[in-house]
């Protein structure tokens, strides 16, 4: 085949020529190209090779269902494999390389693969490589991944962006042929908000690449006048290259804007695509139909292609596919491809018809050109490029005529997919012979070639309709528009899917190599199920979804089985309509933007310092704060415990969770979502409340305090702020709505810090001045104060997870900062340090609190010995469910402090417990490992765990085995208080 | 999806979390096994069911959707509060 450009017509711009490179060579196209169209121009027929057998392909379709053109596009960190050229616009400076060939594209050594084909046939992956199955992974796989594939992924670091977005609109519209051009300018007209979406780079359809006139002007020029039309209406948004992918819930579409894929490099501040969630009250779905190839002998050939491809390429690009150009049609519209390319000079060898007898107007078409009617072609011939066609007639005889492009029409495929993502199946229609939208989603109606009107003026008068029926639905006035001319052309067409008479291999899926063969072998072994013959063939899959084959497959398999069309069904399309790249479902959403960072007040202060930070949930909190010297976390993290049980410590805590409860009825709510009695707590006073979830099991701890009679504020553990939120908001809404009270989250608005050790409460006096009492009698243990330091509100617990004598002092979150470095000008006399989250853990489990790692979720408060907190005075939500026996068996893993017997070793967190003589299996599993740290108080590592009848357990050796690691280290078990056990420091 | 809350409006699905069935009442605590069931039994409805939503990301209101599980047409929003007293 030999293309080139015509001397004049299409809607390229040959004032901007556009240069380019394929598979190293440099060519030259006009603005308004595709590679596609600019490879045809250049004379490029042959584009890659296939899947399986390497044959040869070239370019079959203008648009998005084509099988065969897939390029790399673009090099390096840019690299995409598997771009269709039909749908990549011509940019300068393009790079595009062909696909599974090896050495070249015109000579490849796996091409060979076409004389094992016998192996090759459906479900060869299944039968071949099965034994023995050792080879499977090291030899056969990657043995058939080389050989077959399509084009390799940069596994380099995408360089560009994407992102989303949202819009809103009364109607949508999904493309802009004539169905679409008049839906949108109809409801546009009478006010409603439109979107329409085009997947191309301008707007038209099929106008831009047909020559039938509409009010006396070309497709193109008629198009301009409505679509400036539409651009001066306010209510209405045009999106190019934008194609809708997914119909989903509630009027939601999902539809992906190709913003720079046109250009060399995303324009500064630009994603490279954008993935729009489009939410439309009504919507038309006016997106076409795609035609529909016949199946014979070596019609994979490059320069076999459908005939309303070859139509665009001369009308919408000026480009002649070949030089000899031969039509097969089934119906009449296959004969204007004839009519249109002898007005452009090309010369028709001849149109094949299997129909004997063929309108007049339509058989005047032709022209001059030899016709042969009751005829079918059977096969084609040429290695790499289309040389002739057989042709036979209705009595057997056959005649070879010689073409460089053979133009083929089946018929016309509505493209309704998006009209199925519902669950809703496409009904056949003898009369169209083709598959129609049934059943549609909610609020989308279907509008010309999609719904099987194939005619222009069939077209436009849907699109006025159901743009008129959607504005009207949604309370506007209907608009009436003036008859438009134009012409009605006919597309009758034959039933012909395949011609049985092929002699040379014939392809139903040109994309997946799959055979009329294939799906003979699949109907005799029985996958005769439309489902199965797709996943045993792999017919209808990759890029292109069977979008030119799935309907002749069927066809086939109805023709072996005897049965219709209908009868043996469709495979139900799902989104994505089309590929859409991974990046721009992650959007923005990626690396450390995956979700967001929260910071407390303090992070500048504590970035200044040196801290090594943790993640938290979504917080991001000071893990150690390291000295000049210190070169281990452990060193840093011991000197930090040693500072604050020897002075003072300051510790950000402002990430706990903090509720403020307000009302009459806080008491009696708190008495039910707490374990513990919280309507006693006198103000001024906190308590530490314990929550179970309803079926029994702990869900978070934290304290609460009593600021005034009936104000509460409540904190929760951090990374269960949001739940425990939610949970209140349930009881309250749900289950107790008569209980007067309101609660909001303000865990944002204070900023909350410990101050710890036994000067702490010197630290503070400086702090406050000598105005504030701070006795022990004036702010007892759980005493809870709100007060003014200089004129800021402050609140000042008495709070200590340490051990020490400690306090918990809270200022609006914009003063967190401040306060931080009062606290250490404060306490510069008394050497102290802030410490991390890591000293924090180190000092709680010393405490035997427990935490994050006790309540794991599967722990009970009698597991943590925290039984004696569950009151018997009161409901509480959990409370019944707490009571089962499976909760209270004492047997159950519970609460212990673990030391190494030789108190060098290290403990190990996740270790197994055993009992000494026990054999490390899972039946003589014992409980576990929660915590582990290294004591400096003790100096040696201390741990806490969950141990089966621990409490009864306290004296006796025991193994922690760590299978992960090989450890097994003998420890004793304890009680969980490490530390000042009597708890004489913190009432200091 | 889109749930139209009664206090934000229309708003997507992502805004909002699931709880289950809202036909189910919290028993007395003394109920026994009805407890159990309370906590644990859910029917796994093919069709029309009301449930619990949850708008986090908005308003902060437990409503009461009543929705079609194949379809998810949604035939009616409400506040819970009000669905529990009424």
């Amino acid at each position: 085949m030999s293309g080139r450009r015509l001397a004049s017509g299409g809607l390229i711009n040959r004032a901007a020529p556009v240069r380019f490179a394929f598979d190293g060579r440099d060519f030259a196209g006009f603005a308004g190209d595709t590679v596609a169209s600019a490879l045809l121009a250049n004379g490029v027929g042959l584009v890659g090779r296939s899947f399986k057998y390497h044959r040869p392909r070239g370019v079959f379709s203008a648009g998005p269902e084509e099988p065969n053109a897939l390029v790399e596009l673009r090099n390096g960190t840019r690299r995409e494999p598997n771009t269709k050229a039909t749908t990549a616009e011509l940019f300068a400076g393009l790079v595009a390389r062909s696909q599974n060939r090896w050495p070249s594209l015109a000579f490849d050594v796996l091409a060979i693969n076409q004389l094992a084909s016998p192996i090759f046939v459906a479900g060869f992956y299944y039968k071949t490589f099965m034994w023995p199955a050792v080879l499977w992974e090291k030899l056969y796989e990657p043995l058939i991944r080389r050989a077959a594939g399509l084009g390799k992924a940069s596994v380099e670091t995408d360089p560009d962006s994407y992102e989303k977005a949202t819009a809103f609109c009364d109607v949508l519209v999904i493309g802009s042929g004539p169905a679409g051009l008049m839906a949108a300018l109809t409801a546009g007209r009478a006010g409603a908000r439109v979107i329409v979406a085009e997947e191309d780079f301008p707007l038209g359809g099929r106008l831009l690449a047909e020559t039938y006139e509409i009010d006396g002007m070309p497709g193109a020029a008629w198009t301009a006048g409505v679509e400036a039309e539409l651009r001066a209406l306010p209510n209405v948004r045009i999106m190019r290259r934008t194609v809708v992918f997914g119909v989903y819930d509630g009027g939601t579409y999902g539809a992906l804007e190709r913003v720079s894929d046109h250009l060399a490099v995303p324009p500064p501040h630009q994603p490279r695509q954008r993935l729009w969630k489009l939410v439309a009250k009504r919507t038309v779905l006016a997106a076409g139909a795609i035609e529909r190839p016949v199946v014979f002998g070596g019609n994979d050939r490059p320069g076999v292609m459908l005939a309303s491809a070859v139509r665009s390429y001369a009308n919408r690009f000026g480009v002649a596919a070949g030089e000899r150009i031969a039509v097969f049609t089934t119906g009449d519209d296959g004969w204007r491809t004839a009519g249109d390319l002898l007005a452009q000079g090309v010369t028709v060898a001849a149109v094949i018809d299997p129909r004997t007898e063929v309108a007049p107007a339509v058989r005047a078409l032709a022209g001059g050109a030899e016709v042969y009617l009751g005829a079918m072609v059977r096969d084609a011939h040429g290695a790499h490029g289309l040389r002739r066609i057989d042709v036979v007639r209705a009595d057997g005889s056959s005649v070879s005529i010689a073409a460089d492009v053979l133009a083929v029409s089946g018929g016309w495929n509505p493209t309704a997919s998006l009209a199925t993502h519902h669950g809703a199946r496409t009904e056949w229609s003898d009369t169209k012979l083709a598959f129609l939208p049934g059943k549609t989603p909610p609020g989308l109606a279907v509008a010309g070639a999609a719904a099987g009107n194939f005619t222009t003026a069939e077209a436009l008068a849907d699109g006025v309709r159901l743009g008129n029926e959607a504005a009207v639905a949604l309370g506007f006035t209907a608009t009436s528009i003036a008859a438009i001319r134009t012409s009605d052309e006919s597309f009758a067409v034959a039933p012909l899917f395949h011609v049985a008479a092929a002699r040379t291999k014939a392809f139903v899926d040109l994309q997946n190599d799959v055979t009329v063969k294939d799906i003979a072998l699949a109907e005799r072994e029985g996958f005769r199920s439309v489902e199965h013959l797709k996943r045993y063939t792999t017919l209808g899959m990759a890029t292109d979804q069977g979008k030119t084959s799935n309907v002749n497959g069927l066809a086939i398999m109805a023709e072996l089985t005897g049965r219709s069309i209908p009868e043996t069904g469709s495979t139900r399309s799902r989104p994505p309509h089309v590929p859409v790249a991974i990046g721009a479902f992650a959007g923005l959403h990626k690396g450390l933007d995956f979700k967001p960072t929260r910071l407390p007040a303090s992070h500048g202060w504590a970035v200044a310092r040196g801290a090594v930070f943790v993640e938290t949930g979504q917080w991001l909190r000071a893990q150690w704060y390291p000295q000049p010297g210190e070169t281990d976390w452990l060193t840093s993290v011991t000197r930090e415990v040693k500072a604050v049980r020897g002075g003072a410590g300051i510790c950000d805590v402002s990430t706990l969770g903090k509720i403020a409860l307000e009302g009459p009825d806080v008491g009696a709510f708190l008495d039910r979502v707490y374990a513990n009695m919280f309507s006693t707590l006198p103000v001024g006073r906190a308590r530490y409340g314990l929550m179970l979830r309803e079926d029994g099991i702990v869900m978070d701890d934290g304290t609460t305090a009593r600021l005034a009679d009936e104000r509460f504020v409540m904190s929760t553990t951090t990374i269960n702020a949001g739940k425990v939120m939610q949970h209140l908001e349930f009881c309250h809404q749900v289950l107790w709505p008569e209980l007067d009270l309101d609660m909001v989250s303000v865990t944002e608005q204070w900023a909350q810090f410990a101050v710890a050790g036994p000067s702490s409460r010197q630290l503070l006096q400086t702090l406050f001045g000598p105005g504030v009492d701070l006795s022990d009698a004036a702010v007892p243990y759980m005493a809870a104060r709100e007060l003014q330091l200089d004129s800021i509100p402050a609140r000042l617990f008495r709070l200590s997870f340490s051990g020490e004598l400690a306090y918990e002092i809270a200022v609006p979150a914009r003063f967190g900062a401040a306060l931080a470095g009062a606290l250490v000008t404060a306490g510069a006399g008394l050497g102290v340090v802030p410490y991390g989250t890591e000293a924090l853990g180190v000092m709680r489990v010393e405490k035997g609190h427990v935490a994050g790692n006790e309540l794991n979720g599967t722990s009970t408060a009698g597991d943590l010995g925290l039984g004696r907190m569950l009151s018997s005075k009161k409901d509480f939500i959990g409370r019944t469910m707490a009571a089962r026996p499976g909760l209270v068996d004492p047997a159950r893993p519970a609460l212990v402090g673990l030391r190494p017997v030789d108190r060098a070793q290290r403990l190990r967190a996740g270790a197994h417990f055993l009992a000494r003589d026990a054999k490390a299996e899972a039946a003589n599993d014992a409980g576990y490992m929660t915590s582990v740290v290294f004591s400096p108080e003790l100096g040696h590592w201390i741990g806490l765990g969950l141990l089966a009848n621990g409490p009864q357990r306290h004296g006796e050796i025991i193994r922690a085995y760590d299978a992960l690691r090989g450890e097994d280290i003998a420890v004793e078990v304890v009680p969980p208080v490490h530390v000042d056990p009597e708890g004489v420091r913190l009432r200091g | 999806m889109r749930i139209d809350c009664p206090f934000c409006g229309s708003r997507e699905i992502v805004e909002f979390s699931y709880l289950g069935d809202a036909g189910v009442q919290r028993p007395a605590p003394d109920a026994g096994s009805v407890f159990t069931d309370y906590v644990y039994l859910r029917d796994n409805v093919a069709g029309r069911h009301r449930e619990y939503w949850y708008h986090g990301s908005g308003c902060h209101s437990w409503l009461v959707v009543e929705r079609d599980t194949r379809s998810h047409e949604i035939f009616s929003v409400d506040y819970a509060h009000r669905e529990t007293v009424r």
